[in-house]
C-alpha cells in the first residue's frame, strides 16, 4: 500500500487532476481554442506534408537569417498571449469599482500582472530584439553566419522552451501570483506554496541558457567576423548598440541565474538565503534582481536605439550626425546602467547619501540618451526624409520616448520616488519607454528589415494603420495611468473604492482597444502583404536605398549571405559603393564553407522544458530522467565532428546567375 | 526615392494630428493633475515633494519641449516633397552642435543633480522634521507623535506606545505635530503610505524602516500599502485622521475607553491573513508587543532576532534588526542592504 | 568628417570592395569560452556577495571557526592545486603532439578532481551529520551554495575531461580535440582560482573571525 502511494508521488508528484483548472471558464474557453487552433494547424501541416520541410528547412537551421525570423514569430505569438493579459486588466481595472468586483478574482488578476510582466519582458521584447541582432547583424558586418550557428538554434529553442512552460502553466496548475520579479518573502514557500513561482523558475532559468549563450554568441561573432576594413569605427550602430546590448547580456543574465537559483533553493530545500528568520536577508534578493533588472532595460532598448539610428539615416538620405557621440553615448549608457539599480527600491531605507547618489547617476544617463536623441533630430534636420512606415515609427518615438525620458528621470529623484514609486505613474513611466522605445523601435525594424528577408516590402496602407493606432492608442493607454499615478493609485491593484478614478480607468481601456486594433492591423498587414506580393516585390535587394552592406546582397540573401566577402572602407559602406558605381561580380565564384544543419538544439531544449515540468511538479522519476537524457545527448552531440560542408561552385554559381537576370529585368 | 509623391498628403497630417493629441492629452493631465491628492497634498513633508516634482518637470521641459517641437518642425521641414529646402547627404558633424548637445542635457543634470543632492538630504525619511510649514520651525518642546506600524496580511495595525493604545486600520493625528513612524511587517513586504502627509517607505519583516511627517490640515485621508503583497492586497487600506489637538484627545480617549486587550494571543489571532478588516481598538496593550513582532519572537519559545544574532559572537550581530531609540541615524537596515558590498 | 575625407581622398583610386579569395575569418572558439567563463566568474561573484552579507548570520548556530576542518580543506586545495599542474603537463604533451602523454596526464588531473569531491562530499556529509547543514542558518546556506556550485563545476569538469578522453583516443589530437582540451584547461584553471577566493574567503577567514 505504501509502496504504491510513494511510486504514484515519485513519478507523478505534486500533479492531481485538481491542476486542471476546470473551474475557470475563462481558462477553459482559451484551453478548448488553444486544443482545436492546434489541432486545426498540426492538420493543416500533415496535409500539406510541411513536416518534412519545417524540421529540415526552419527547426533544425544553424543559418542566422532563419534562426532570427523565428525568433520574432515566437515573440509575435507570446505578443498575443501578453496582450490578452494586458486587455483583461484593463478591463477588470475598468469594472472594479465599489461594490463591483469586476470578473477576475484577486487569484486570477496576480497571475494575469504577473505572466503579462514576464512575457512582455523575457518572451516578447527579448526575443524580438535577439531575433533582429541575429538577422541583420552578420549581414551587416559582412559575415557568412553567426560565430557559433549550432549554439544559435540551441538558444533558440532553450527561449522557446521557457515560453511553453509559460503557456502551459495557464492550462496545468497556475503561473505566479507575485509580481513580475517575484521578490520573497511573497514569493518563498510559505506565502506562494504553489507551483505558480516555480513555472516562473524554471521557465526563466531554461530560457535565461539560451538568452546567455546567444550573447556570447553575437559577442564574439561582432569581434571576430567582421568583414575587412571594418574598424570598430566603421560598424554600423547598430551593429554598435548590438554589440553593448550583448556585453550587458552576458555580463547580467548570470546575476539572474544565480538569484533564481538561490530563490529555488529555499523553496526546494527549506535553505535561508531570503528567509525572514535563521539569517537570511529579503533585501539580497531585492538588490541582486535589480542588479542584473536594470541592465536588462538597456539590453531591451540599446538596439532599438541602433535602429532608429540606421532608419532616420536611411530615409533622410544623409549619413547618421555625430556617429562619434553617437558610440559613446552607447557606451556610457552601457557602463552606466549597472551603477543605478538601487533606483529601483528607494524606499527601502537606504540613507539619503546612498540615494542621492543612484539618484544622479541614473540622471547622468539621461545626458548620453539626451546626446542621442539630438543627433536623430540632426540627422534629419537638412535631410530628405521619406514617409515610409519605419519612419513614421521614428518620429513616432522620438517624440514619445522624450515623454518617457522625462518622467523617468523625474522617478530618479529619491523624494519624489518616495510619492511615485509603485504607483501607477511608474506603471505609465515604462511603458512609456518600453512601448515607445523598444516596441515602436522593433515595429520599426521589422518593417525595415521584412523586404530583406523575404524580398517582398510589407503593404504601406495597413502598416500606417497599425502605426496610428499604436501611437494614439498608447497615449490614451497610458497618459490616464500618469494621471491616476499623480492621485496616489497604486500598481497592481484588482478592486478600487474611488468612484471618480473609474472614468480614468475607462479611457485607459479605450486605449488599449485602440492598441488592439493596431495590432491586428499589423496582422492584417502581415496578410495582406503577403497576397499582395508580387506587387510588393523587392528585386534589388535595396530597397529603401539604404547604406549599410545587408542592402547590398539580394532579398532574400542567399544562405551564404554574400559570395565574396566585402571590404570595407567607410561606415556607410553599401553608399559608398554605390557612390563609386561598384559593380557586383559575376564571375570567379568559389565553393563557400558552410556549418550544418543538425537537430541537437531542439532535441535537448525538448528534454529541458520536460525536465523543468518535472522539476515544477516535483516528479523526481521524470525529473532525473529526462536530466540524465540531458546529459547523455549533449555529450553524444560532441562526438559529431562532421559538422560542416561546402556549397559546390555551381550551386553558387546558379544563384548568382539569377541573381544577375533579375537585376537585368529590372533594369 | 521612388515613391516620393505618394507620401506628400501623409507626412502633413500625422504631424497636425499628433500635436494636436499631444497639447490635449498635456492639458487634461495639468486640469486632473491639479486635484490630485500627490499634487495638492496636506503635510509639509509631501508638499515639499510635490514642489520638486513640479520644478524637475519645469527644469526638464526646458529640454523636452524644445526637443519635441524641433523633431515636428525638421519632420515637416525635410520632408522629401520639399524641394525648397537645403539637402546635405554628407554633413554629419558639427563641433559646435555636438558641444551643445552634450552640453545642454549636462547643464541641466547639473541642475537637477543639486537639487536632487540637497533634497534627497533635506527630505530623507528618517531624518527627524525640523520646520512643520513653510517658515514655521518644530515650536519648541514639542516632540514628535511616536506610531509603531506593523504591516500584517492584509491590514495595519497601529501601536501608540506613549498613549498605550493600539488600533486597527485607523490611524489618527493632531495637526501641525511632527510624527515620527517606526515600521515593520509580520511577514510579507509592504510599503506604508499616505500621500497627502508624506512619501512611502516599506514595511519588512525583522527589520525597523522609519517615516517622518506632518498633518497640516485637518481630514481624513487614504492610507495604504503601495506594495504588492498577495490576494488581500486592493483592500489593505485604512483612513488617516488629521484633527485638532482637543480632537486628537478625544479620540484617545475613545479608543482607551472602547478599546479591547492586545496582547500575543490576540495578535496571533490577529496575524491570521484576513480581507477588509474592520476598524477594531485596543486600550489594554502589551508593552513589548511591537518589538516581539520587531525581533520575530511573538511565538512563545522562540528566540529574538537580536538576542540569537549577538549570540556568542562577539557582537557581531550582522542581522537587520535596528533597535534603536532616540538614535535616528540609519540604523542596521541600511548595512544590511549590502549594496556596498556587491559594487 | 574622417570618413568623409577619406572618401574624398579615395575618390580618384579604384577601390576594392569585396574579397576575391575564400576569406577566412578568425575563430571565435577561445573568445567565446572565455566570455562564458566570465558569466560563470558572474555567478560565483553573486554568491561571493551572498556570502558576503550572509557569512556571519549564524542565527545561534554554529560558526566557521566551529566547524571548518583546516587541515582537511589544506588538503583539499592542495589536491586541486596539484591537478592544475597535471593539467599543465597534459597541455605539454599535446603540444608535443603525443596522444597517449596527453590522455595520460589529463585522467591523473581527474583523479585529483575526483580525490578533491570525495573530500568535499565528506565534509558536507560530516557537516550536515552533525547538525550544521544548509538549513541551519543563513551563514550555512550561503556557505553551501557557494563550495557546493564550485564542486558541482568540478563535477562537470572531470565529465568533460572523461567524454575528452574518450575523443582524444578515438580522433587524435585533431584540431577540434586540441581546442577543447585548450577550453577545458581554460575551466579547469578558473576553477583552481575560484577555489583559491573560497578558501582565502570562506574557510581562512571564517576560521580568524
Amino acid at each position: 500500500m505504501f509502496d504504491q502511494i510513494d511510486l504514484t508521488k515519485l513519478i507523478f508528484g505534486r500533479l492531481t487532476w485538481e491542476a486542471i483548472p476546470y473551474h475557470e471558464p475563462i481558462l477553459i474557453a482559451t484551453f478548448a481554442a488553444v486544443i482545436l487552433g492546434g489541432i486545426a494547424l498540426l492538420v493543416a501541416l500533415t496535409y500539406f506534408r510541411l513536416w518534412g520541410y519545417l524540421w529540415r528547412e526552419w527547426f533544425t537551421s544553424i543559418d542566422h537569417k532563419k534562426i532570427g525570423i523565428m525568433y520574432i514569430i515566437l515573440a509575435l505569438v507570446m505578443l498575443l498571449r501578453g496582450f490578452a493579459d494586458a486587455i483583461m486588466m484593463r478591463i477588470q481595472q475598468a469594472w472594479a469599482f465599489g461594490d463591483s468586483a469586476g470578473y477576475l478574482p484577486p487569484d486570477h488578476y496576480d497571475q494575469i500582472f504577473t505572466a503579462h510582466g514576464v512575457i512582455m519582458i523575457f518572451f516578447v521584447a527579448m526575443p524580438l530584439v535577439t531575433g533582429i541582432m541575429n538577422y541583420v547583424v552578420p549581414l551587416q558586418i559582412g559575415a557568412r553566419d553567426v560565430a557559433f550557428p549550432f549554439l544559435n538554434n540551441f538558444s533558440f529553442w532553450m527561449t522557446t522552451s521557457g515560453a511553453v512552460l509559460v503557456m502551459v502553466s495557464l492550462f496545468i496548475g497556475e503561473f505566479a501570483k507575485t509580481g513580475w520579479l517575484a521578490y520573497p518573502p511573497l514569493a518563498g514557500i510559505d506565502k506562494s506554496p504553489g507551483v505558480g513561482v516555480d513555472y516562473y523558475i524554471w521557465a526563466l532559468q531554461i530560457a535565461g541558457v539560451g538568452t546567455l549563450l546567444s550573447g556570447v554568441n553575437l559577442l564574439v561573432t561582432i569581434v571576430k567576423m567582421r568583414a575587412p576594413g571594418m574598424t570598430m569605427m566603421k560598424m554600423p550602430v547598430f551593429t554598435w548598440t548590438a554589440l553593448c546590448t550583448n556585453v550587458l547580456i552576458v555580463a547580467a543574465f548570470p546575476v539572474l541565474t544565480a538569484v533564481l537559483a538561490m530563490l529555488t533553493l529555499d523553496r526546494y530545500l527549506g535553505t535561508n538565503f531570503f528567509t525572514e528568520d535563521l539569517g537570511g536577508n529579503a533585501m539580497m534578493y531585492i538588490n541582486l534582481i535589480w542588479i542584473w533588472g536594470h541592465p536588462e532595460v538597456y539590453i531591451l532598448i540599446l538596439p532599438a536605439f541602433g535602429v532608429f539610428s540606421e532608419i532616420v539615416s536611411t530615409y533622410s538620405g544623409k549619413r547618421l550626425f555625430g556617429y562619434a557621440s553617437m558610440v559613446y553615448a552607447t557606451v556610457v549608457i552601457t557602463v552606466l546602467s549597472y551603477l543605478v539599480w538601487l533606483h529601483h527600491f528607494f524606499t527601502m531605507g537606504s540613507g539619503a547619501s546612498v540615494n542621492s547618489f543612484f539618484g544622479i547617476t541614473t540622471m547622468i544617463i539621461s545626458i548620453p540618451t539626451g546626446a542621442k536623441v539630438f543627433n536623430w533630430l540632426f540627422t534629419m534636420y537638412r535631410g530628405r526624409i521619406r514617409f515610409d512606415v519605419p519612419m513614421l515609427w521614428t518620429v513616432g518615438f522620438m517624440v514619445t520616448f522624450v515623454i518617457g525620458g522625462m518622467t523617468g528621470v523625474l522617478l530618479a529623484v529619491p523624494p519624489a520616488d518616495f510619492v511615485l514609486h509603485n504607483s501607477l505613474f511608474l506603471i505609465a513611466h515604462f511603458h512609456n519607454v518600453i512601448i515607445g522605445g523598444v516596441l515602436f523601435g522593433m515595429l520599426a525594424a521589422i518593417t525595415y528589415w521584412f523586404p530583406k528577408a523575404f524580398g517582398f516590402k510589407l503593404d504601406p496602407f495597413w502598416g500606417k494603420v497599425s502605426f496610428w493606432f499604436w501611437l494614439t492608442g498608447f497615449y490614451f493607454a497610458f497618459m490616464p495611468l500618469y494621471v491616476l499615478g499623480l492621485m496616489g493609485v497604486t500598481r497592481r491593484m484588482s478592486q478600487f473604492d474611488d468612484p471618480s478614478l473609474q472614468i480614468w480607468f475607462q479611457v485607459a481601456a479605450f486605449g488599449a482597444v485602440l492598441i488592439a486594433i493596431g495590432i491586428a492591423a499589423f496582422l492584417i498587414q502581415l496578410v495582406v502583404s503577403f497576397m499582395r506580393r508580387e506587387s510588393l516585390r523587392d528585386e534589388t535587394g535595396d530597397p529603401w536605398d539604404g547604406r549599410t552592406l545587408e542592402w547590398s546582397t539580394s532579398s532574400p540573401p542567399p544562405a551564404y549571405n554574400f559570395a565574396f566577402t566585402p571590404r570595407v572602407h567607410d561606415l556607410d559602406a553599401w553608399w559608398q559603393m554605390k557612390q563609386h558605381g561598384y559593380k557586383r561580380p559575376e564571375s570567379g565564384f568559389l565553393p563557400i564553407h558552410m556549418p550544418k544543419n543538425t537537430g541537437a538544439g531542439i532535441i535537448l531544449a525538448g528534454i529541458s522544458t520536460v525536465l523543468g515540468f518535472a522539476l515544477i511538479w516535483h516528479m523526481w522519476l521524470l525529473a532525473g530522467v529526462s536530466f540524465l537524457g540531458l546529459l547523455v545527448v549533449a555529450i553524444g552531440h560532441t562526438f559529431n565532428y562532421n559538422r560542416d560542408y561546402h556549397i559546390p561552385v555551381e550551386e553558387v554559381e546558379r544563384v548568382e546567375a539569377e541573381r544577375t537576370r533579375v537585376l537585368a529585368n529590372h533594369g | 526615392m521612388r515613391g516620393t509623391l505618394d507620401y506628400l498628403q501623409y507626412s502633413a497630417m500625422p504631424i497636425l494630428k499628433l500635436v494636436r493629441g499631444l497639447s490635449l492629452a498635456a492639458a487634461v493631465a495639468l486640469l486632473a493633475g491639479c486635484d490630485a491628492v500627490v499634487m495638492s497634498p496636506s503635510g509639509d513633508v509631501a508638499a515639499q515633494q510635490r514642489d520638486l516634482i513640479v520644478w524637475a518637470t519645469v527644469l526638464m521641459l526646458l529640454v523636452i519641449v524644445p526637443v519635441i517641437i524641433l523633431t515636428l518642425l525638421f519632420a515637416w521641414r525635410y520632408r522629401s516633397s520639399n524641394k525648397e529646402a537645403t539637402y546635405k547627404p554628407d554633413w554629419d558633424h558639427s563641433t559646435v552642435l555636438e558641444l551643445v548637445i552634450w552640453g545642454v542635457p549636462l547643464l541641466i543634470i547639473i541642475a537637477l543633480g543639486a537639487m536632487t543632492y540637497v533634497s534627497t538630504h533635506k527630505l530623507d525619511p528618517y531624518r527627524p522634521l525640523d520646520r512643520i510649514g513653510p517658515g514655521q520651525p518644530v515650536p519648541e518642546g514639542v516632540e514628535p507623535l511616536v506610531v509603531e506600524v506593523v504591516s500584517l496580511d492584509w491590514k495595519w495595525l497601529f501601536f501608540y506606545p506613549e498613549q498605550g493604545i493600539a488600533t486597527v486600520n485607523e490611524l489618527a493625528a493632531p495637526v501641525d505635530r511632527p510624527i515620527r513612524f517606526k515600521i515593520t511587517s509580520s511577514s510579507t513586504m509592504n510599503s506604508f503610505f499616505i500621500p497627502a502627509l508624506a512619501g512611502q517607505i516599506y514595511a519588512m519583516a525583522g527589520m525597523e524602516t522609519k517615516l517622518h511627517g506632518v498633518i497640516n490640515e485637518e481630514g481624513i485621508y487614504d492610507g495604504f500599502s503601495a506594495n504588492y503583497s498577495g490576494a488581500g492586497f486592493s483592500h489593505m487600506r485604512f483612513k488617516f485622521h488629521g484633527m485638532s489637538d482637543a480632537d486628537f484627545g478625544e479620540w484617545v480617549a475613545k479608543v482607551a475607553a472602547e478599546g479591547d486587550t492586545l496582547d500575543r494571543d490576540v495578535y496571533r489571532e490577529l496575524e491570521k491573513p484576513s480581507e477588509r478588516e474592520p476598524v477594531h481598538y485596543y486600550a489594554d496593550v502589551d508593552p513589548t508587543l511591537y518589538d516581539a513582532i520587531l525581533n520575530l519572537c511573538v511565538e512563545p519559545g522562540t528566540m529574538c532576532m537580536k538576542d540569537m544574532m549577538m549570540f556568542g559572537h562577539g557582537g557581531h550581530g550582522g542581522g537587520n534588526v535596528g533597535k534603536d531609540d532616540g538614535h535616528e541615524g540609519h540604523g542596521d537596515p541600511a548595512a544590511g542592504h549590502g549594496h556596498e558590498q556587491h559594487q | 568628417m574622417v570618413d568623409t575625407t577619406q572618401t574624398q581622398q579615395a575618390q580618384g583610386q579604384q577601390l576594392q570592395f569585396h574579397e576575391t579569395e575564400e576569406h577566412h575569418p578568425q575563430t571565435g572558439t577561445m573568445l567565446g569560452f572565455w566570455l562564458y567563463l566570465m558569466s560563470d566568474c558572474l555567478i560565483f561573484a553573486s554568491l561571493f556577495a551572498t556570502y558576503g552579507v550572509l557569512g556571519r548570520s549564524y542565527a545561534g548556530g554554529p560558526t566557521g571557526a566551529e566547524l571548518f576542518d583546516l587541515p582537511l580543506v589544506a588538503m583539499n586545495t592542495a589536491l586541486l592545486l596539484l591537478s592544475s599542474i597535471t593539467y599543465g603537463f597534459a597541455m605539454l604533451e599535446m603540444q608535443k603532439n603525443r596522444v597517449r602523454g596527453t590522455i595520460g596526464w589529463l585522467l591523473i588531473t581527474g583523479l585529483f578532481g575526483v580525490g578533491f569531491l570525495s573530500l568535499e562530499l565528506y565534509e558536507f556529509a560530516h557537516l550536515i551529520h552533525v547538525g550544521a547543514g544548509p538549513q541551519t542558518s543563513a551563514f550555512l546556506t550561503s556557505f553551501f551554495a557557494l563550495v557546493g556550485t564550485h564542486g558541482l563545476h568540478v563535477f562537470f569538469g572531470i565529465v568533460w575531461l572523461v567524454t575528452l578522453c574518450f575523443q582524444l583516443r578515438k580522433y587524435g589530437l585533431i584540431p577540434e580535440n586540441k581546442r577543447r582540451v585548450a577550453c577545458l584547461s581554460m575551466f579547469w584553471h578558473f576553477l583552481d582560482v575560484v577555489w583559491i577566493g573560497v578558501f582565502t574567503f570562506v574557510y581562512l577567514m571564517g576560521v580568524l573571525v
